[in-house]
């Protein structure tokens, strides 16, 4: 047997390991339970159950101080789930209006660790969400009933009138994305959903305030965390002051009713938005509280897409609107004076071309030209000034002069409105065409189109509502906003300085009076308001979605604009139709708050013809 | 047969090592009692359905207690008449449980009998413990005089963990494994045992420290190839018993690192990192070779051959990494610290090691432990169980339960030594590593320093199968133990 005692020693490098590892286990446990504090810290904070103290929302008023926006409370049911004993589930499902099978969906759906990964069975679980202040008011009486069941109060955006859903926004519940993207956000937090509830939101919010209680090992809350001394209240959120005067927008919209388009107001002198209407709109209502959902998909399919903000984001060929800005690059290009002529034989006719025009005197010069909306006067201008290779070398790089003007008139890019969703529309610029006729294989006459606001060109309506503000103030703009005022603060840098195009203010004054003479002789007529010098520009741009689109950019008074207005109305025809009545309405209402009986008839046309629409709407 | 029974039976009691049975006992005690503290709860409307682990607890004590009372009365030498055919059907119920058990949690290792529910995996320990030590106390039987005596070893080693692999019980096949320390001690080449340390080591520090790179290459590859300098240079001296050989090896290693680093570092130069340093431990391979050629010390070699195995393995890790089934790799992650996922693979360790952090010096008092009590650790009645002991008890307890299992262990080799037969001896060291093994992944496990392997802390964890295997075990050894002198 001495094979036996070879290996005995053996035993202490066996005994000698397991001697390591317990020595390595000791010292890591001394460092655990006695080095690091780190450990005792996060355990106190799993003891103490830190509730979240919700602040209330900022409110909103409109420009005059009308209430728009309020808070009112809602209640979510909630409950810890191991304390919940079972419970007469017909008496509970009739006192809050809810089918025995929609309960046992909200609670699959609340244990469900993919929908809701917070879910414990010792914890507060949110199981079913703004109940109305009636059903509350049953089952808070009930609740002894139902143990481990409680109430938490929430707060839900109401609306004082049934208008402006676009600007205003709503709320809806934060995604997963949200949360991981700002960390103000807890599941089951609200935030702002469109409009300025969206852009708004770090002002509206608030800061959330914490009350810190205390739990015992049996996870029973023992009271407040030494009598609330490290508790944190809540700020309210910030009220807001709209730009916007929703009676105007009140009337807008109804002016706009069984019409598809857009009417933008803006102050010309401050840039705030006095109304902004897409049409169809909907009831900001509809998407508050539990059938927000159900409304939200039923919004979502209606024809018209009422949710689509035509204003902001749709983006439409600005037809005759845009005249006024080839009228101001040609003067600024020198390509025009003021006395310049061109023909017009019922249009522009040239090198096998032919764009057509209405009877009116030729030749003649810019302001006229912009009184009468001439086709012709602008393709001359626009072929003069895009094949003038001794100034500019080429076509295209005479186009990207032209692009670069109309950019600095808020053409082409967002102008940077503080509401979401805003397009940039399209401006197409020298390498545009090279790719799609090929380099040097185009010229003015190939894109002639774009000088009368056709062809390639897409705007939106907040951008023709700022040109005509622009030209209202004869050189200038501010970035157009919706909110005049935030309460305690400034307004967010750089959304009130003047912003000037790289026109000279002395061209806006030629462009101006060509305005001004459209509505008291040429195509505007119907804009002209008793006592009231109106300008104005009437739009009419073809389409390949049927009927003419019918627009309209003015402002008004004339020597000192308080509004300049744009109006854009899907497949409605000429100009004068529909967007001149209901864009000199606007502004007669504001400026005059009421409408002059002579134009009472307009107000009925336009309140009561409504445009058919046989195809689905566009969304371009 | 009759006769010489009745002799022994007085002497059963007279020779048992009591020592091991207190602590067999203070650990029980101290288990049911940390099952109590870890399940209760306080609502007293569900006291009665979580009070059923203590109070179960209590239940399979007794039966254990009277279970170790019947194994002591039975003769010493049935255990090793009867270790093969007992063996042969543990093997036999491993491989219908799985087509006989339910599914619990992915794995297919329970029996239902009649109300209770039992693991076969945790009985067939003992068979395979039974098993090898008859196969070591065969007539001359020479571990290392036979290479089929490995294959003999291996084989009851073997079978059993590839059965309980078929149930899905990963963490109970590992501990098989342990039984390597068995083979060790009756002569298996120290190389074996030193080189899967190795192998961990190496693996840990090159998956481990990949971020930071040093003279070219990550700090983790730098840090094994310097190790095998080391180790290349100690086996030297170990085999050749010579300094003139590890004095050269040393100097010239040395050397090359000095100037590496110096390239490197001062004079600002890009080395390329891993061809120098192979370069430089090739050298020194090539250096050996010739050393062991010219004085025919053949043993020489072995170092080279570590060189290139513990180089050859580094390379092979990351590749070896990838075939690991992704949980098991963010285990593997998490643990070594690279990944900080915390709410999934981390939660069960950061929340123990927030548990047993908070505990402090003297812990938070019995029943007061608010991490344990809230669940935030689960499974703390059975593999967790540890984390009440350090939330409840302590430094002071964890340290005690660490202390005890040292007791243990060491007092179970302690007995291993004094076997005056070979079937003792291997069964006592059997038994030996089973704990080792427990208590090192266990409580590793539950302090964040192993991945997470789900097998129980033994005498402490909840579960009746747990505490009769183990109970068994160490009673049949006390049993055979008791009988020592018999021979003298």
């Amino acid at each position: 047997m001495r094979k036996d005692y070879k290996f005995e020693k053996r035993k202490y490098i066996i005994g000698g390991f397991i001697l390591v590892i317990a020595l390595i286990y000791a010292v890591r446990l001394f460092d655990l339970q006695l080095n690091d504090e780190r450990y005792k810290q996060s355990a106190d904070s799993n003891a103490f159950l830190k509730k979240t103290v919700f602040p209330s929302r900022g409110l909103m008023y409109d420009r005059n101080g009308e209430l728009v926006v309020y808070n009112q409370p809602a209640y979510d049911v909630m409950l810890i789930p191991r304390d919940v004993q079972p419970f007469d589930t017909a008496d509970f499902c009739e006192t809050i209006h809810i089918t025995p099978a929609q309960l046992r969906k909200r609670f699959e759906d609340m244990r469900d660790k993919r929908l809701n990964p917070g879910y414990s069975s010792y914890t507060p679980q949110r199981l079913i969400t703004q109940l109305s202040s009636q059903d509350y008011g049953r089952l808070q009486e009930k609740l002894y009933r139902f143990p481990g069941f409680f109430i938490q109060k929430r707060i839900l955006r109401q609306y004082n009138y049934a208008t402006a859903a676009n600007v205003l926004g709503n709320l809806r519940e934060v995604s997963s994305d949200d949360i991981d993207r700002d960390d103000y956000y807890a599941r089951g937090d609200y935030t702002g959903d469109l409009g300025v509830e969206r852009s708004y939101e770090p002002y509206l919010r608030g800061v959330k305030g914490v009350e810190i209680l205390i739990r015992d090992a049996r996870g029973r809350i023992q009271g407040r965390y030494e009598n609330g001394a490290h508790d944190i209240a809540p700020i309210s959120g910030r009220d807001l002051k709209l730009s916007l005067d929703i009676k105007l927008q009140q009337y807008a919209e109804s002016l706009m009713a069984g019409k598809r388009g857009a009417v933008v107001a803006i102050e010309p002198k401050t840039g705030e938005i006095l109304c902004l209407v897409s049409s169809p709109g909907y009831d900001p209502r509809l998407l508050v509280g539990r059938p927000r959902g159900e409304n939200y998909k039923k919004l979502e399919q209606v024809e018209g897409l009422p949710l689509f903000d035509r204003a902001l984001s749709g983006r439409y060929p600005p037809g005759s609107t845009f005249k006024p800005t080839q009228g101001l690059i040609l003067l600024q290009e020198g390509i025009i004076t003021t006395s310049t002529t061109y023909p017009c034989f019922h249009g522009y006719v040239n090198g096998g071309l032919r764009v057509g025009c209405h009877a009116h005197g030729s030749p003649l010069p810019l302001k006229p030209a912009l009184q009468t909306s001439c086709n012709a006067y602008f393709c001359w201008g626009f072929k003069n000034m895009i094949d003038r290779r001794s100034k500019y070398g080429s076509p295209a790089n005479a186009l990207e002069v032209w692009k670069n003007h109309l950019v600095s008139m808020g053409y082409g890019y967002p102008l940077g409105v503080d509401l979401p969703h805003e397009n940039r529309g399209f401006l197409p610029n020298s390498k545009f065409y090279s790719k799609y006729y090929g380099e040097g294989h185009w010229s003015a006459n190939t894109i002639i189109s774009v000088s009368i606001g056709q062809g390639e060109i897409l705007a939106t309506p907040l951008q023709i509502a700022n040109l005509a503000a622009t030209i209202a103030n004869r050189g200038w703009f501010i970035t157009p906003h919706a909110v005049k005022e935030i309460q305690d603060t400034v307004m967010p840098d750089g959304l009130l300085e003047r912003r000037r195009p790289t026109i000279d203010e002395k061209w806006y004054h030629e462009v101006a009076e060509g305005m001004r003479m459209a509505v008291t002789g040429g195509t505007c007529r119907r804009a002209a308001i008793p006592g009231i010098d109106v300008a104005g520009k009437t739009g009419t741009a073809q389409n390949p979605h049927g009927k003419d689109h019918s627009a309209f950019m003015g402002f008004a008074p004339y020597d000192d604009p308080k509004i300049a207005v744009a109006v854009y109305v899907e497949n409605g025809g000429f100009g004068a139709v529909f967007g001149v009545p209901i864009g000199s309405l606007v502004m007669e209402k504001y400026l005059t708050d009421s409408i002059a009986p002579s134009r009472k008839y307009m107000e009925d046309q336009m309140l009561n013809t409504p445009v058919f629409y046989a195809s689905k709407t566009q969304r371009k | 047969m009759l006769q010489r029974h009745n002799e022994n039976r007085p002497s059963v009691f007279a020779h048992l090592d009591w020592t091991t049975v207190i602590i067999y006992l203070l650990m029980v005690i101290a288990g049911v009692i940390s099952i109590y503290a870890a399940s209760y709860d306080f609502d007293e409307a569900s006291m009665l359905s979580f009070d059923e682990f203590s109070g179960k607890q209590v239940r399979w004590i007794g039966l254990a207690l009277m279970l170790g009372f019947f194994v002591l009365l039975i003769d010493y030498r049935v255990y090793e008449t009867y270790a093969y055919p007992v063996y042969l059907i543990m093997l036999v119920v491993l491989l219908v449980t799985p087509f006989l058990a339910h599914d619990i949690k992915g794995s297919r290792s329970w029996l239902t009998i009649g109300s209770m529910s039992l693991q076969p995996a945790e009985f067939a320990k003992c068979a395979t413990a039974l098993a090898l030590a008859k196969l070591f106390s065969g007539y001359n039987f020479v571990l290392n005089a036979k290479p089929v005596n490995y294959v003999k070893a291996l084989a009851i080693i073997l079978l059993p963990v590839l059965l309980i692999l078929l149930q899905n019980e990963t963490g109970s096949a590992l501990v098989y494994l342990s039984l390597f320390f068995v083979l060790y001690r009756e002569g298996m080449s120290g190389l074996i045992l030193f080189g899967a340390l190795m192998a961990v080591v190496i693996f840990v520090v090159a998956v481990k420290f990949t971020d930071v790179m040093f003279l070219g290459i990550p700090e983790g590859e730098f840090a094994v190839l310097v190790l095998v300098m080391l180790i290349v240079t100690g086996m030297s001296f170990i085999y050749q018993r010579r300094f003139e050989l590890p004095r050269n090896l040393f100097v010239w290693f040395g050397t090359m690192m000095l100037a590496g680093w110096l390239l490197a570092g001062p004079c600002a130069i890009a080395i390329p990192g891993r061809a120098w340093m192979l370069g430089t431990i090739g050298i020194g391979c090539v250096y050996i070779v010739i050393e062991a050629l010219k004085h025919h010390i053949y043993k020489l070699l072995i170092p080279v051959g570590a060189a290139i195995f513990c180089i050859g393995f580094m390379f092979s890790v990351n590749f070896a990494f990838q075939k690991l089934q992704p949980h098991q790799q963010l285990r593997i992650l998490v643990v070594l610290g690279i990944e900080d996922d915390l709410r999934g693979a981390g939660y069960n360790v950061n929340q123990s090691k927030i548990a047993i952090g908070s505990g402090g010096l003297t812990g938070k008092g019995f029943l007061n432990g608010t991490q344990t009590k809230l669940k935030y650790v689960p499974e703390q009645h059975t593999d967790f169980i540890f984390c009440t002991i350090g939330e409840e008890e302590g430094f002071l307890g964890s340290i005690a339960v660490v202390g005890l299992y040292m007791a243990l262990i060491l007092k179970v080799i302690a007995i291993a030594e004094r076997q005056p037969r070979p079937f003792g001896r291997v069964y006592a060291y059997c038994v030996a590593s089973y704990f080792i093994f427990h208590f090192c992944i266990n409580i590793g496990m539950v302090i964040g320093l192993c991945p997470v392997i789900g097998i129980p802390l033994p005498f402490f964890s909840y579960g009746g199968s747990s505490l009769w295997g183990f109970t068994l075990l160490l009673f049949i050894l006390l049993r055979i133990d008791a009988a020592r002198k018999s021979y003298s």
